[in-house]
């Protein structure tokens, strides 16, 4: 019988949420790594045993865990992401040039075909690979050549948060940096360039249509249409048909376009999810009302839904790897809150159901299918 | 031998209880003691101090015999106490709260 498996990451531990395939009741286990902040948690897609999890605190600094059994037993990984040669520097908030300071991984993504190879997106920005399951690292350090220089750390840190590989193409990967913006590698990870052309952000930068600098959320692919990926920003819903040679806006009619996470629906490339935020100072839904949008048709046309979801009086935020989706035939969609529920809909976001609630601010949703 | 109490959340990871006895060949400094961990506990590394610099991470600290160490040079010899395996060195997860 299939099912899901639901790895929600928090600031005081791990959860693992267990259905199988109506995903009307659920197991929980957890916290794992109790105390920890665990930025992110995710399977690898070859090996759905295979978990890889980021956890930290201010006290004790990084560390990186792995399960081969499915999140039943931990190991402890290596640590060490030392930047490749002499770091250099970036601008700081004072305009000075500050040297590159490793602080904490915002999020990891395992290979898609090798479950021995897995990425880290850290802070200060930056993109490591492993080889080795998460023993030792090695920074792809082309990234910072594109105007590392340049880039400076928004009020959420200088964080590499987004890292989405090309399932038809093995050397194409797309990441995103708070405040840097999105750029492409089609070399594997050995050299990159920005791809923020179209990206408008009058409010953060002195040059709106800057190269570099914008602050983008998080990006979404569908595997089966991997030029289009969409963006959301800072302010603004964008879409590039084109693997990011340009963007174009998809807000539409959204109440606000200011938001965290987006996904696109397992098995329609133009279904397309948000959860719109008032405002980047306001970070809660518009009007106290908790809503994810869906577009069927890549943008621009969203629809609220809010079927099971609290309409008034709700103040919640939803950080940007806190929505994921599964590939059951009927396209389950995830999201947690920093008021600690997860809400699931088995049903493509038509209804929604809390599956737990009061847990730690969620920090991260990621969802494995299983056989 | 040299006995270390380490905060709750790295006994977790260390799987050790709340005393770890640790041999030391003199001098007995900071530096040498938390080698001496680091050692026999890998996954501490990092945990601790911060593994490309070698400087104590800023929210933990070093108390023994009474005295807060923390600020003391990593090469000073702790006193003769934790030398002589009379007292432990107390590694401690810095106070924070609001």
């Amino acid at each position: 019988m299939s099912g899901v498996r639901v790895l929600v990451g928090t600031r005081k531990g791990a959860f693992i949420l267990s259905s199988d395939e109506k995903r009307q009741s659920w197991d929980i286990s957890g916290p794992h790594f109790a105390g920890w902040e665990i930025y992110h948690l995710k399977g690898s897609p070859a090996d759905p045993n295979r978990i890889y999890v980021s956890q930290s605190t201010g006290w004790f600094g990084q560390l990186i865990q792995r399960s081969d059994d499915g999140g039943q037993t931990w190991a402890p990984m290596g640590n060490t992401f030392a930047y490749d040669g002499v770091p250099g520097t970036h601008q700081w908030y004072d305009g000075t040039q500050h040297p590159w300071e490793f602080k904490r991984v915002w999020h990891l993504e395992p290979s898609l075909t090798d479950p021995d190879v897995v990425y880290a997106g850290v802070e200060d920005a930056a993109l490591f690979r492993s080889s080795d399951g998460g023993q030792t690292w090695q920074e792809l350090a082309g990234l910072r050549h594109v105007k590392g220089n340049l880039w400076q750390p928004g009020a959420g840190g200088m964080c590499l948060h987004t890292i989405v590989l090309d399932p038809g193409n093995p050397n194409r990967m797309f990441v995103a940096i708070s405040a840097a913006g999105a750029f492409r590698t089609d070399d594997g990870g050995e050299t990159w360039r920005p791809i923020n052309q179209g990206l408008i952000s009058p409010f953060e930068l002195p040059d709106s249509t800057a190269e570099v600098g914008h602050c983008v959320h998080n990006l979404a692919m569908h595997p089966s249409n991997p030029d289009v990926v969409f963006m959301q920003k800072h302010w603004d819903v964008m879409r590039t048909d084109d693997a990011g040679e340009m963007w174009h806006e998809v807000s539409g009619n959204l109440p606000s376009d200011f938001g965290f996470p987006i996904a696109v629906h397992a098995h329609e490339p133009n279904t397309v999810y948000v959860v719109p935020i008032k405002s980047d100072s306001e970070h809660y839904p518009p009007e106290g009302k908790l809503r994810v949008y869906r577009s069927r048709s890549g943008g621009n046309e969203w629809e609220a839904l809010t079927n099971g979801l609290p309409q008034q009086d709700c103040y919640v935020n939803v950080l940007r790897d806190a929505m994921a989706v599964d590939s059951l035939p009927s396209c389950g969609i995830y999201f947690g809150t920093t008021g600690g529920q997860v809400y699931a809909s088995a049903d493509g976001g038509d209804s929604w159901q809390a599956i737990v609630r009061d847990l730690p601010a969620v920090l991260s949703v990621e969802v494995q299918t299983l056989p | 031998m040299i006995w270390v109490v380490i905060p709750h959340h790295l006994r977790v990871l260390a799987q050790v209880g709340k005393e770890v006895g640790l041999v030391v060949p003199p001098p007995v400094t900071l530096t040498a003691v938390l080698t001496a961990l680091e050692t026999d506990y890998p996954m501490l590394r990092g945990t601790i101090r911060d593994q490309a610099t070698g400087q104590r991470r800023p929210f933990i600290r070093f108390f023994a015999c009474g005295q807060d160490l923390s600020h003391e040079p990593a090469d000073t010899v702790l006193p003769a106490a934790i030398c002589n395996g009379d007292e432990p060195l107390r590694i401690v997860g810095a106070m924070a709260g609001g």
